[in-house]
């Protein structure tokens, strides 16, 4: 299993946002997370990337006991929450510089998963500021093929793309899974989200079920 | 598309990559330059109105030189973490998976080399409005002075930084929670630098015991912070 939570419980803010999650996701899934505004899908998503502490319960994500050690799984998965992680005063160039260099990516690899989201020679030397919202989330995604992470969590990975830009970003979640990578996403849109997903989960009230 | 983890970066290399990003951006967006010095010049000049004599001038030159520095400090360590913060930037590099003391010390080093760019605009501006001389041994221990003290402001405000970066009302706590820390290098900076201008009948030789006391507080601050700083920003 790539993920294994048993009866997780993880409080945010004083509030329980995940109240006894029990759930488990194989190798090669792509796993949508469906639920209401505050269900406990961000959290969910948090704290399998290993931001948020455990108060009960059981987790291991790609073999790392998040119980335990919540550091170690950080190397292995990538993480797009709401925010796009970017520096708005650098270009596109130069953020993908930055985080390219952090994980020691190759130049080529910076090539091609600029060329996969899109963003063209004009645009890589554009400052995020002066990028639209779509421009700015398929930046950050290009920064999360980078990565090429074990496990992907994305939240809302659609908001703010294009037609084009949402067909790129699922035919590019289909290729990670070809190469072995594990998706998670949570998605309002329910019609593309559930032709992308292989299995879908139900987050609420702090509790995950099969949907 | 290959799935896996990249290879290990060095810390080093990640030192270099956040020193490198926070210059590429104060070089981008100039608040420093053009925000942080004239307010700092400003804080100067209207010292020096409101003491209006000379020899006080003189007399409180190196005081007024740091104290310049601290209030200019707070706002150069919010502007730090705030293009961090601002998109979720600071996340992503916790999530990145590497040491996140290197990422304290490449935020150090940053803040170190904005703070000196201004303290030498204050130096300068203390000798032509406050008609300061300094002696050749004097430029030596103010040299060792501004390199210490600046160590020990970076390492210290760069904890502070990410201690409340992610804290509600953080504008204003920042200051609550550094200043009374910072005092001990305002006291000692300005000794030091009093006995490099010569304030007040002082011989420059009295100066190196301050510079001792910032030299450990360098060093104290330079090792808790790259020990804490992680807990304090995952936290």
């Amino acid at each position: 299993m790539i993920v294994s939570f048993s009866d997780v419980v993880v409080v945010y803010d004083n509030f329980p946002a995940l109240a006894g999650a029990t759930f488990e996701i194989s190798r090669g899934e792509i796993v949508l997370l469906q639920g209401p505004n505050g269900a406990g899908k961000t959290t969910l998503l948090r704290t399998c990337a290993g931001l948020l502490p455990i108060v009960r319960g059981s987790a291991n994500v790609l073999s790392c006991d998040l119980t335990s050690d919540r550091y170690s799984v950080r190397k292995k998965v990538g993480l797009l929450g709401h925010a796009n992680g970017l520096f708005h005063d650098l270009t596109v160039e130069e953020n993908m510089s930055f985080w390219s260099r952090l994980i020691g990516a190759s130049d080529q690899d910076v090539k091609t998963a600029m060329q996969i989201m899109g963003l063209s020679d004009r645009l890589c030397t554009t400052r995020v500021a002066n990028l639209s919202a779509g421009q700015k989330r398929r930046c950050a995604l290009a920064t999360l093929i980078v990565r090429r992470a074990q496990l992907w969590l994305l939240d809302e990975p659609h908001a703010g793309l294009d037609t084009h830009g949402r067909d790129e970003l699922d035919k590019t979640l289909r290729a990670a899974r070809e190469a072995g990578a594990t998706v998670m996403f949570a998605s309002h849109e329910i019609d593309r989200a559930r032709n992308l997903a292989t299995r879908s989960l139900m987050v609420a009230g702090g509790l995950v079920t099969e949907s | 598309m290959k799935s896996d983890s990249s290879m290990p970066v060095s810390k080093g290399k990640v030192v270099t990559a956040v020193f490198l990003k926070d210059v590429q951006i104060e070089l981008r967006s100039r608040v420093v330059t053009n925000q942080v010095l004239p307010f700092a010049g400003l804080v100067m000049v209207m010292f020096a109105f409101a003491l209006d004599n000379d020899d006080v001038l003189q007399r409180v030159a190196g005081g007024l030189v740091w104290l310049a520095t601290l209030f200019s400090l707070l706002i150069i360590v919010q502007r730090s973490f705030a293009i961090d913060t601002a998109d979720g930037a600071l996340d992503s590099l916790r999530v990145a998976g590497i040491e996140l003391s290197a990422v304290f010390f490449g935020k150090a080093i940053a803040l170190a080399a904005k703070l000196v760019a201004l303290e030498m605009v204050l130096i300068f501006s203390a000798l032509v409005l406050y008609r300061v001389d300094v002696s050749a041994i004097g430029v030596v221990l103010l040299v060792t002075c501004v390199f210490c003290a600046t160590s020990g402001l970076a390492f210290v405000g760069t904890l502070y930084g990410g201690l409340t970066a992610g804290a509600k009302g953080r504008e204003t706590l920042l200051p609550l929670l550094l200043l009374p820390v910072v005092a001990p290098v305002l006291i000692a900076a300005t000794r030091a630098t009093e006995a490099a201008f010569g304030s007040g009948g002082a011989q420059t030789s009295e100066g190196w015991a301050w510079i001792g006391l910032l030299a450990v507080f360098a060093a104290v601050f330079g090792v808790g912070g790259s020990l804490a700083f992680g807990s304090l920003i995952d936290e």
